[in-house]
């Protein structure tokens, strides 16, 4: 079997590709569905309707959303220049350690002033905590996707720490918890009484922020430049490591974010449990955008519906809710050859 | 020469899309013969190879190896009949020995043991035979270009190849070696093996062919036994006109532009770094560095260009030291640069022609005001370079990646000419391209230097250099000779000097 480049990959099939990925998805999900003894069309339709089916149920799915938005796009903008930030997870902490250390009323300030501060340090941190990485990708070439997955591991490890230590709420009753953050450090929820909080149109803006810089700026060509060809950028002139450390400060920033709006949106402390994956999804995330900004929005809509949809439909159905990471990570490898497919055909001998 | 044909190729058609690659080409291979496969570059020379080779199948047509049927798509089913091929680019592991190279997957990886003595006994017989010298235990990675040469076509001997497809072997050769590479040859179709030769270089194809095949555009363009043909009818039937060689104005030196005095540099990469270069470029000449790949050329053209800095020695651009540098300072500093590999370092294959050429310059205020680009702009000069330097490409947004060699060549002389440098570093500028784009970059390079620039042209090609550079350097082992002027040393002489007798002097 080889692979044999194609010369440009048509409209259609840029298009068909993904679509027959999520079939493939739904396909593999199917048999699982059989195995567990339920039809798997009628489990669909309950994932769907628990995703999509209310008001309730779509809200629920964009609050899901708005934090894979940020990772999405923290792994699409760190990939695009080649810079394989496996971190997002720690970086979601990161900035989730600062939301709460500011927003817990260590700076008495109003609404308006309190909760850009605390967005833009959280940024720092993420950002900070993947200029590491790329720092000893760059100078040393330790390969950044060891130390960013294994960063993930030592943030959840800081983490802990502090719940066990100087974050611990004193009222939490021994739970490794923090304290909550105070009305200003909160972000308003979009519709009263939904959990659909302010956190999703900052998403929204940031998703279009980065679409503009990948697009329009100097900076987003050369990242682009860097990631498709690095020894051609740099004999052009681009500052490649430059420009590899401005990527992961964007980068960093951007999953940090996450952890501020999960904290400051919906959960209000931050616990050791405060994302059950979400850096690693935005992989996921990204990679069905195909590393489109824009695309993010969609792919983490569409990604945080399996999850709620799942959930609603394991209390009906008896299946259970893992099947949603079973289809995510399925999602993962099929979108993935479905690019492949895109750029290249398969030769039997 | 009796009349078996080992080989036959009937009719191969080869679309690929609206364009058509082969179109019904016929070719017949009989024992002992060496045919020569000529054409420019995109001729179909390379697609009907890779037909043969079954990497790809024809649309119509049929491939017989030794009067058995080649099943279409299979690579195997070639090598397994006795034809093997010395590709351009080398596909040797350079951290394996000679002997492990030429023997790698020869037998059974289940084979519990490596009958070393025979493999060894059998390589030597074979370089003696066929005047192939090479260490068998010598590692790779420290052979020249030539011994690797060498080695692929024992390996393809070792497999009992009868018949040796070699493309575009004399691209990295040296003249002598080049006679060497004949001289083999000769042995080889002399024991009954056959050669098909496929090469753009009339004088070898006349030297050393006893027919030839033209190819030109997709088409058999013409059939001559060697003996009935001239340079010129070949030259016609391949181009489909006469191209004239440029007509070369007398020099009128200017100042230094450009000077290196004992510079010496660590290997950019290879093996061979800068040993004392001492080296001046004046306005309105053009200097032209003679030498066999790997002789420290690749370390000075990336020293001048930017991406690599001298150890010691004195560096000095229109007469002030430089302090600082990178590839910016280089652009700012009027140094255009045009890199040897064009696909892996002068463009970025997946980006569009707009995105290519703007990438030395995107900083500019032409093309940027406050970090936001102006497509509008970059577009409008993508389609500037488009109509002056006759780039055939479908549209701006194209990826670069879809250009022919030629075409890509010339969008980056234009990204590199456009802002009329000052000094201008060739380095393999025509390689790979065919003779009307190489007559095209020659002529852009005189009128460069009538305009008053300086151009360091570093090529393999001997002729090339002859005929375009005011003075001459060579470059063995990273030194540099002291410079000759326009007809001063003999092809002899330099070809001496290449090989590196009377470098020691220097």
């Amino acid at each position: 079997m080889r692979l044999e480049p194609k010369s440009a990959p048509s409209l259609a099939a840029t298009l068909a590709y993904p679509a027959g990925a999520i079939l493939a998805t739904m396909a593999i999900a199917a048999i699982l569905v059989l195995a567990a003894g339920a039809s798997p069309l009628s489990v669909f339709a309950l994932v769907a309707k628990g995703a999509a089916g209310s008001q309730f149920a779509l809200l629920e799915t964009l609050t899901r959303a708005t934090p894979l938005i940020f990772t999405g796009l923290a792994v699409a903008v760190a990939f695009r220049a080649k810079l394989w930030n496996i971190g997002a997870e720690a970086q979601l902490y990161a900035g989730a350690i600062v939301t709460v250390v500011l927003g817990t009323g260590a700076l008495p300030l109003p609404a308006i002033v309190l909760i850009p501060l605390i967005m833009l340090a959280a940024m720092t941190a993420g950002a900070l905590l993947l200029l590491g990485p790329a720092f000893l990708k760059t100078r040393l070439g330790v390969d950044e996707v060891v130390t960013t997955l294994l960063l993930n591991f030592i943030m959840l490890l800081v983490v802990s720490m502090l719940l066990e230590g100087v974050l611990k709420d004193p009222m939490g009753l021994g739970w490794p918890q923090s304290e909550r953050v105070i009305a200003e450090a909160k972000l308003p929820r979009i519709v009263s009484g939904k959990r659909l909080h302010y956190g999703f149109v900052i998403a929204v803006i940031a998703a279009l922020w980065v679409w503009v810089i990948m697009k329009k700026t100097a900076l987003g060509y050369e990242m682009r430049a860097v990631g498709h060809n690095p020894a051609a950028a740099r004999f052009a002139g681009i500052p490649v490591n430059t420009v590899l450390m401005k990527t992961a400060l964007l980068s960093g920033g951007l999953a940090a974010l996450a952890g501020f709006s999960e904290v400051s949106g919906l959960k209000g402390n931050l616990t050791l449990d405060l994302s059950p994956g979400f850096g690693y999804t935005g992989i996921v995330v990204a990679m069905l955008a195909m590393l489109n900004p824009l695309g993010v929005i969609a792919a983490a809509i569409f990604v945080a519906g399996i999850f709620v949809g799942a959930d609603a439909m394991s209390r009906t159905a008896d299946v259970p809710s893992y099947i949603a990471n079973v289809m995510t990570a399925t999602a993962l490898l099929t979108m993935v050859t479905a690019i492949m497919l895109t750029r290249y055909r398969i030769r039997w001998r | 020469m009796t009349a078996t044909p080992v080989l036959h190729l009937h009719n191969i058609t080869k679309h690929f899309g609206p364009l058509v690659a082969n179109d019904a080409i016929s070719l017949e291979l009989r024992r002992g013969e060496v045919v020569a496969l000529l054409g420019e570059n995109g001729a179909g020379k390379t697609t009907l190879m890779n037909i043969l080779f079954g990497h790809y199948v024809a649309d119509e047509g049929t491939v017989e190896a030794f009067g058995k049927a080649l099943p279409p798509g299979d690579p195997r089913a070639a090598l397994e009949a006795g034809v093997g091929m010395v590709h351009q680019h080398f596909t040797l592991a350079d951290n394996m020995t000679v002997l492990e190279n030429i023997a790698l997957g020869t037998q059974s990886s289940w084979s519990p043991r490596f009958d070393r003595a025979t493999a060894l006994a059998r390589i030597r017989t074979l370089a003696a035979d066929f005047g192939l010298a090479v260490e068998p235990d010598q590692t790779v990675a420290n052979l020249t270009v030539g011994e690797r040469q060498r080695v692929e076509i024992l390996k393809a001997l070792y497999r009992d190849a009868r018949v040796l497809i070699l493309d575009e072997p004399t691209a990295v050769l040296t003249p002598i070696e080049t006679e060497a590479l004949f001289a083999t040859l000769k042995k080889l179709v002399a024991s009954g093996l056959s050669v098909i030769f496929i090469s753009h270089k009339l004088n070898e194809v006349l030297a050393i062919s006893d027919r030839v095949l033209v190819l030109r555009a997709g088409r058999l363009s013409g059939e001559r036994e060697t003996k009935g043909t001239t340079r010129q009818e070949l030259a016609a039937l391949m181009i489909g006109q006469e191209i004239a060689p440029p007509a070369i104005a007398e020099a009128t030196p200017g100042p230094v532009l450009l000077e290196c005095e004992a510079v010496c540099a660590a290997p950019a990469s290879g093996p061979v770094g800068l040993e004392s270069v001492s080296l001046a470029l004046r306005g309105g000449e053009i200097v032209g560095l003679a030498g066999v790949s790997g002789n420290g050329q690749t370390t000075l053209a990336a020293l001048l260009s930017g991406i690599h800095r001298p150890r010691s020695g004195r560096f000095r651009i229109a007469g002030e030291a430089v302090e600082t540098w990178s590839p910016a300072i280089a652009l700012q500093a009027g140094v255009a640069r045009i890199p040897e590999d064009r696909h892996a370092v002068g463009t970025i294959g997946d980006m569009s022609v707009t995105e290519n050429v703007i990438a030395e310059r995107y900083r500019s205020p032409r093309f940027s005001r406050h970090g936001f680009l102006d497509w509008a702009a970059a577009r409008g000069f993508a389609e500037e370079l488009i109509r002056d330097y006759d780039v055939k490409c479908p549209s701006p947004e194209a990826r670069v990646r879809l250009l022919s060699g030629g075409n890509m060549q010339k969008l980056i002389l234009g990204r590199a000419l456009d802002p009329d440098p000052k000094i201008i570093l060739a380095n393999q500028p025509t390689r790979g391209l065919d003779v009307g784009a190489i007559s095209y970059v020659h002529q852009k390079l005189l009128e460069a230097r009538a305009r008053g620039a300086a151009v360091l042209l570093i090529s393999e090609d001997l002729d090339e250099i002859l005929t375009l550079s005011d003075h001459v350097c060579v470059m063995f082992k990273g030194r540099l000779s002291p410079p000759s002027v326009r007809g001063e040393r003999s092809v002899r002489e330099l070809a001496e000097l290449m090989a590196g007798h009377g470098m020691e002097a220097a």
